[in-house]
């Protein structure tokens, strides 16, 4: 089962390597990881993805508690929670494929973000569904590059992850 | 305020901790600390002749006496030979603080004379580590690394100290913190009462009850606890390979070691069991067996320190995450209120039955042969009377390890020393100096093999330095004993290089390195050898008993099977 992970830790050098090492030697798996420092500069936000069935998941939140730079962290897959990715991406547009693509950026309410003659960069952001099903209406064979920021996470309503 | 270097406050911080002994080996990266440490005297630095030793050294220390073990090596190979032992104390949850020299701040990452990444190298075998940034940190950092390595899950702490940080010329202000303030570590104070409560009414209603004790009770000072609990619950005791002493091995209550090479009757008790009470220990493969097959009718309670161990392998039914001995004094006190202690008498009383039935089956026996060799058994046994149960014994890694386990009855805490969790060939020796430098005045056997004492035998050297009387116990069977066992019991007997041809001189190495080296050949020799080894107080000597190559460790868990499932000689299994 997936789950987003977020994590609050010490900003400080290393404390991104034992996290992501931990992951390595206990044979877990990271697909996203999105890493940057919060308002208080001491302290970082870290989300990452992970699939695992509950056992997992929970030696998983465990070993990384007991990582001294971890301050708190929360399971946000476990409550009701918003997640957001952003995407930049190539596209070809050429001739009739120019204004098909505006409007399947349109449709999933992305945004033209640079244009050249031939190429349009759009900037999309939603859940990693959404991104995905954005890539196969595209289509593949018209996508030239893509870059994905990885999940960020928040639980909703009044629930907060701080100190 | 006084004015200090880096490496002054090195110093400094370590008399401020209360250091006494420091395990170390010079070199380039941290020559300005130990100049720090020739001008003073509180410190003892002991010079090993190998920086693994250090740290195994720093280990026994650390598991003689409670206190966290110091290492001090270079950079570069000072640092990476200091690896086994550090990742040796981290699987055995051994506090430890090892201060690695580090090169030149400015020359981090261009692959400097004797740089590595330290910090990277041993990041999966720490609880945690620094590496100082600024000279200004070095009080607090030593602070926290003896906070860390000493509360909690205790384990290793390395602080990275590159040169520069420790230039005599650079002075700064020195205060040592008295309190270490961390809001990303608090260690679990008290387990939770509720479930303590439960895990009591549980234990009141046991029919066939097992309390199963690991290193977390020695570790946690928990002993006397879980000793008052289980005479007062007239429950039957088995100890981990790491727990040895935690549960006086010569009471009745108790069935000895559990586990792979544990006693017939721990391992039946256990499957057997409709209650297990874990206290501090990990519930590892070397005691389950087939995790899926282990012990199918049994609740379990579990108590530890770490909620990581706690259903890792096997699903507790109570965890109780907390230290050991509170929890255990909680429970104590619970029963105490209650007045009388309310077990099911009847129904342990037949527990008690069949766990006499399960001890006539085995007993540990083994076949000693009048006309041939002797046997690895009898040389610990020889041991035990000789030094009457009383003295530390550490072990290195093999069929003597389990000889020394099985057959030794420790009966205090601290007393049994040996790499339970890594499996460390070259341990014992080493952690027989810490052991040695703790209780000077203590009787200390290092059993070993001749296939272990070789992987640290330089240290030889180092107790000549010292004077440390140890008294190394070399089981000499001319083989790899355990490794063979496996190829004679798996591999169609064959013995791929498990045989150690060109052994030395054992009598005249030890006679080298300035010892007294002894030669038993014969079983009618052993005793009186063991006697007069022992009457050399103040002598280091290098018992050579060369023992019987075929012998095999049993009882020995069957592969992939339960609890019950062993081999109980050559011939006959369960």
């Amino acid at each position: 089962m997936r789950r987003i992970i977020s994590i609050l830790m010490e900003n400080e050098p290393g404390a991104l390597s034992r996290v992501v090492g931990l992951f390595s030697q206990r044979g877990y798996n990271i697909e996203t990881l999105t890493v940057a420092p919060t308002e208080d500069e001491t302290l970082s936000r870290l989300t990452m993805t992970t699939t695992g069935d509950e056992k997992k998941i929970e030696q998983i939140t465990k070993h990384l508690n007991k990582l001294i730079e971890v301050v708190k962290l929360v399971d946000l897959t476990e409550g009701a929670h918003i997640e957001r990715e952003i995407m930049l991406m190539k596209v070809k547009a050429t001739g009739a494929q120019r204004a098909e693509v505006k409007r399947t950026v349109d449709i999933f309410r992305g945004q033209i973000v640079d244009v050249t003659a031939t190429v349009y960069t759009v900037q999309l952001t939603g859940t990693t569904d959404k991104l995905e099903a954005f890539i196969a209406a595209i289509g593949e064979t018209q996508v030239l590059e893509v870059v994905r920021s990885g999940v960020s996470g928040i639980s909703r309503g009044e629930k907060v992850l701080s100190l | 305020m006084e004015m200090l270097s880096g490496a002054e406050m090195v110093v400094r911080a370590l008399q401020d901790e209360g250091v006494e002994y420091i395990f170390g080996y010079p070199g380039g990266a941290v020559l300005h600390i130990y100049d720090a440490l020739f001008q003073q005297d509180t410190v003892n630095h002991i010079l090993v002749r190998h920086e693994q030793a250090a740290t195994h050294a720093a280990d026994g220390y650390a598991r003689a006496t409670g206190k966290p073990g110091v290492v001090l090596v270079t950079s570069g190979p000072g640092a990476t030979n200091a690896i086994t032992g550090i990742a040796t104390a981290f699987m055995d949850s051994i506090p430890m603080v090892v201060l690695s020299g580090q090169v030149r701040s400015d020359w981090i990452g261009d692959d400097a004379f004797q740089e590595t990444d330290m910090v990277g190298l041993s990041r999966p075998i720490v609880k945690h580590s620094f590496m100082v940034r600024d000279p200004r940190q070095i009080p607090e950092m030593i602070k926290k690394a003896f906070y860390i390595a000493n509360t909690g899950r205790p384990g290793p702490v390395l602080v990275d100290i590159p040169k520069d940080h420790t230039a005599p010329h650079n002075t700064f202000p020195y205060e040592y913190p008295k309190k270490v303030k961390m809001r990303s570590y608090a260690p679990v104070t008290r387990g939770h009462s509720g479930q303590i409560r439960k895990a009591v009414d549980e234990l009141l209603k046991a029919k066939r009850p097992v309390i199963y004790a690991g290193g977390g009770v020695v570790q946690g000072e928990a002993s006397p606890a879980l000793a008052a609990l289980a005479r007062k619950l007239n429950f039957p005791v088995t100890n981990t390979l790491m727990g040895l002493g935690a549960y006086p091995g010569s009471d009745e209550q108790f069935l000895g070691m559990l586990g792979m090479h544990g006693t017939y009757e721990a391992n039946m008790a256990m499957h057997n069991a409709d209650v297990i009470l874990v206290a501090g220990a990990r519930l590892d493969d070397r005691v389950t067996n087939d995790a899926r097959k282990f012990c199918p009718g049994a609740k379990i309670i579990h108590i530890d320190i770490d909620p990581a161990s706690i259903s890792k392998n096997v699903a507790a039914h109570i965890p109780i995450v907390g230290p050991v001995k509170q929890v255990l004094e909680e429970m104590l006190a619970m029963l105490d209120e209650q007045g009388e202690v309310g077990t099911d008498t009847k129904s342990l009383e037949r527990w008690w039955q069949e766990i006499a039935g399960w001890r006539k089956v085995h007993g540990l026996r083994y076949e000693t042969n009048e006309q041939g060799p002797m046997k690895p058994q009898q040389v610990v046994q020889a041991l035990y009377k000789a030094t009457k149960g009383e003295a530390y014994v550490t072990s290195d890694v093999g069929q003597h390890q389990m000889f020394a386990a099985q057959h030794y009855l420790y009966d205090r805490p601290r007393q049994w020393i040996n790499s339970g969790g890594l499996g460390t060939m070259g341990f014992g020796l080493p952690a027989a100096m810490g052991v040695q430098f703790a209780h000077p005045d203590a009787v200390v056997a290092c059993v070993t093999g001749e296939g272990s004492i070789q992987m640290n035998i330089q240290e030889l050297s180092t107790c000549l330095q010292y004077g440390l009387p140890i008294k190394i116990i070399n089981i000499n069977n001319q083989a790899l004993g355990m490794v063979r066992q496996w190829q004679d019991m798996q591999y169609g007997g064959r013995h791929s290089q498990s045989y150690m041809e060109s052994l030395p001189d054992f009598v005249k190495l030890a006679e080298s390195y300035g010892h007294v080296g002894m030669l038993v050949e014969k079983f009618e020799d052993l005793d009186g050898a063991m006697e007069e080894a022992f009457a050399l107080k103040d002598r280091l000597v290098f018992m050579d008993i060369y023992v019987d190559p075929t012998e095999h460790v049993y009882p020995m868990h069957i592969a992939d099977g339960s609890m019950r499932d062993m081999w109980l000689s050559k011939t006959e299994r369960t």
